[in-house]
């Protein structure tokens, strides 16, 4: 509202003079209350990464790539480290990547483009959006149930498939929401062309709808991932190792069939310990975390910027 | 083919299409079938452990003063009162820093400010919640609950709250910018043109048309903050158990904190004597109190639709 003398736009002066050449003093106040809750947040941000930082950097500038290759123990905060979580966490990802967006894509596909406007095509739409509001943990609790002991013979039990698995059931409503998004927003004219020279359904999405669709469900399904990469508590649930976990030299069956650890898991062990030595340790694992997710998250939010189309 | 007629069958296409077209469509169908047996899974599983618990446990011990599972006291109003004072003061910060926030956005900003200021919420919005809790441990109780409260314990439930809500922020911002941005143009045009400042504008005029989407945002909030679990098993203290409390500078129990604890004890989630099944039904509770959450925040949303 202050308009600096010399620079009036007629906008300016009309609003002086319409507002009888009262300062709308309350109004700035308004705003500025606003931008501060907005800043507010932001500095949240900005003081738990320096937090993060300063705490856990010294590990990195002091023992580099050996916290990252080192083992995991809750004993000598001098060789532990992040190797098995980090491999941990890719070899759950890998699992979530193979299961969950396959089927929730191929979900949101008949949802989008088969389903016609049925009770039960409704309700399984309604089930989708309740199942991405239930908490975490309830999933760890189905993931017991179902993959670590009803499925037990083919998940060999407390695994990391069982482990894996139940990532993959906790973001796969969210992947159909976000890959729903996507086809949605392609318009009708792309589809009736292809009906129009001869397509069959199937060939329209697959040379035409899912092309266009494929940046939107890209950014969804990237964003997913790095829920479930930074997924805890079903991990514990589904008996993620917290302590000491034996490897070293076993196959890939081996280790999908064995006992794992992941990541966030690995934090939440550390920062439940006492000694300064792992809170700094806590620290550095989380830097890797933070690494791993908001790069994820970033490239989600480039990729929709970049292919961002408006048709 | 050799009359000018056109046949039918010439029109169907070949069989072999037709087939593979109707297989793809199966294959999909199943594929969305499947979340449905998501959710069948999921009450099964709670349900059936939870009635093992209940029939196996002295249902007197469900009153039981404190929540204590491994000494077999299931006191189910400690955990909810926890899970109460959590959220609670979770939702103290994430409500008003969430619609300032969503307003400014969604009333305020120009498209540029929008533009950088939208991707860093997001980028809070995707910190997991075990680095929340860290710092909830690390930062926010020392720095900010232990400075205001002198007698505040290391492991607290203020801090957690805090810590909950910086978590819900993000979410709570979206979902009601969501509801502001869908009032029409034309409602800020009339008052703007009667004469109404913006800020009255933005008060009187476009809050209100929004009421029922920013309701929902608070109950989604809520819904979230309920079912946060690792910002409290680490924060708030209460590993093992913990008796009644509502106070939050002291440590405390919640719901999810209470199912962590169970499952990362010593004795593991194998447990004996309804320790095991109790995780079970305390899932339960927590399953139907987000799901009636969910359902009620997904009506206000509808309502916001319907209307414009």
């Amino acid at each position: 509202m202050a308009s600096r003398a010399g620079s009036l736009t007629a906008s300016d002066l009309v609003a002086a003079s319409l507002h009888g050449r009262k300062r709308d003093i309350g109004g700035g106040i308004f705003q500025a209350l606003l931008i501060l809750a907005l800043f507010v947040s932001l500095l949240v941000l900005l003081v738990l990464l320096y937090d993060v930082i300063s705490g856990g950097i010294s590990v990195f500038s002091e023992r580099g790539a050996d916290f990252l290759r080192g083992r995991l123990s809750i004993v000598t905060a001098a060789t532990a480290g992040v190797g098995q979580g980090i491999f941990g966490t890719l070899l759950l990802t890998v699992i979530v990547v193979l299961v969950a967006f396959p089927l929730g894509i191929a979900a949101a596909i008949y949802l989008e483009e088969f389903a016609e406007d049925t009770r039960f095509n409704r309700f399984i739409n309604v089930n989708i959006r309740n199942l991405a509001g239930v908490p975490s943990i309830v999933y760890g609790l189905l993931g017991l149930a179902i993959f670590v002991k009803l499925l037990a013979e083919f998940t060999g039990g407390r695994t990391a498939l069982a482990g894996g698995l139940t990532l993959a059931v906790l973001v796969l409503p969210i992947v159909i929401i976000t890959s729903a998004e996507a086809l949605r927003a392609v318009p009708h004219s792309i589809r009736e062309a292809g009906y129009g020279v001869g397509a069959t359904r199937w060939e329209v999405i697959r040379s035409h709808v899912l092309p266009s669709a494929a940046p939107g469900i890209l950014t969804g399904t990237v964003l997913s991932l790095s829920r479930a990469i930074g997924e805890t508590a079903p991990l514990l649930l589904v008996g993620a190792v917290t302590g000491f976990l034996a490897s070293g030299g076993a196959s890939l069956y081996e280790q999908l069939y064995g006992g794992y650890t992941a990541l966030p898991v690995v934090i939440f062990r550390w920062a439940s310990l006492p000694s300064q030595d792992f809170r700094a340790l806590t620290s550095a694992a989380i830097i890797v975390l933070l690494a791993l997710t908001l790069t994820a998250n970033a490239l989600a939010i480039i990729l929709r910027n970049r292919y961002e189309r408006k048709w | 083919m050799t009359s000018g007629a056109i046949d039918i069958g010439a029109l169907q296409g070949s069989p072999q299409r037709r087939r593979r077209e109707s297989l793809i469509l199966r294959a999909f169908q199943l594929a969305a079938a499947l979340s449905v047996l998501i959710s069948a899974g999921i009450v099964f599983s709670l349900l059936g452990e939870a009635i093992v618990f209940l029939s196996n446990v002295d249902l007197s011990q469900l009153f039981a003063g404190g929540w204590y599972p491994r000494r077999g006291e299931f006191g189910i109003a400690t955990i909810v009162t926890g899970t109460m004072v959590v959220t609670l003061v979770g939702m103290v910060v994430a409500a008003p820093l969430g619609l300032a926030a969503a307003v400014y956005l969604s009333e305020y900003a120009k498209p540029r400010v929008r533009r950088t200021v939208k991707p860093i919420l997001e980028i809070l919005a995707g910190i997991p919640s075990v680095v929340i809790g860290f710092f909830a441990l690390t930062w926010i109780s020392p720095e900010v609950i232990q400075r205001f409260f002198n007698d505040a314990s290391a492991f607290n439930m203020a801090a957690a709250g805090l810590g909950v809500g910086i978590l819900v922020t993000p979410l709570v911002a979206s979902v009601a910018e969501d509801a502001l941005r869908s009032v029409p143009q034309a409602l800020r045009e009339a008052s703007v043109g009667m004469g109404a400042r913006k800020r009255t504008t933005t008060l009187q005029i476009v809050l209100p048309a929004a009421v029922s989407g920013i309701v929902a945002a608070f109950i989604i909030g809520m819904s979230r903050a309920i079912g946060e679990t690792m910002v409290v098993a680490i924060a708030a203290g209460g590993t093992g158990g913990s008796a009644f409390t509502v106070d939050p500078t002291g440590p405390g129990q919640t719901m999810t904190a209470a199912m962590t604890a169970l499952a990362v004890g010593s004795d593991q989630v194998r447990g004996t004597d309804g320790t095991f099944q109790s995780l079970f039904f305390v899932g339960l509770l927590l399953f139907f109190i987000t799901l009636t959450l969910n359902i009620l925040s997904e009506r206000f949303v509808r309502r916001v639709r319907q209307k414009y």
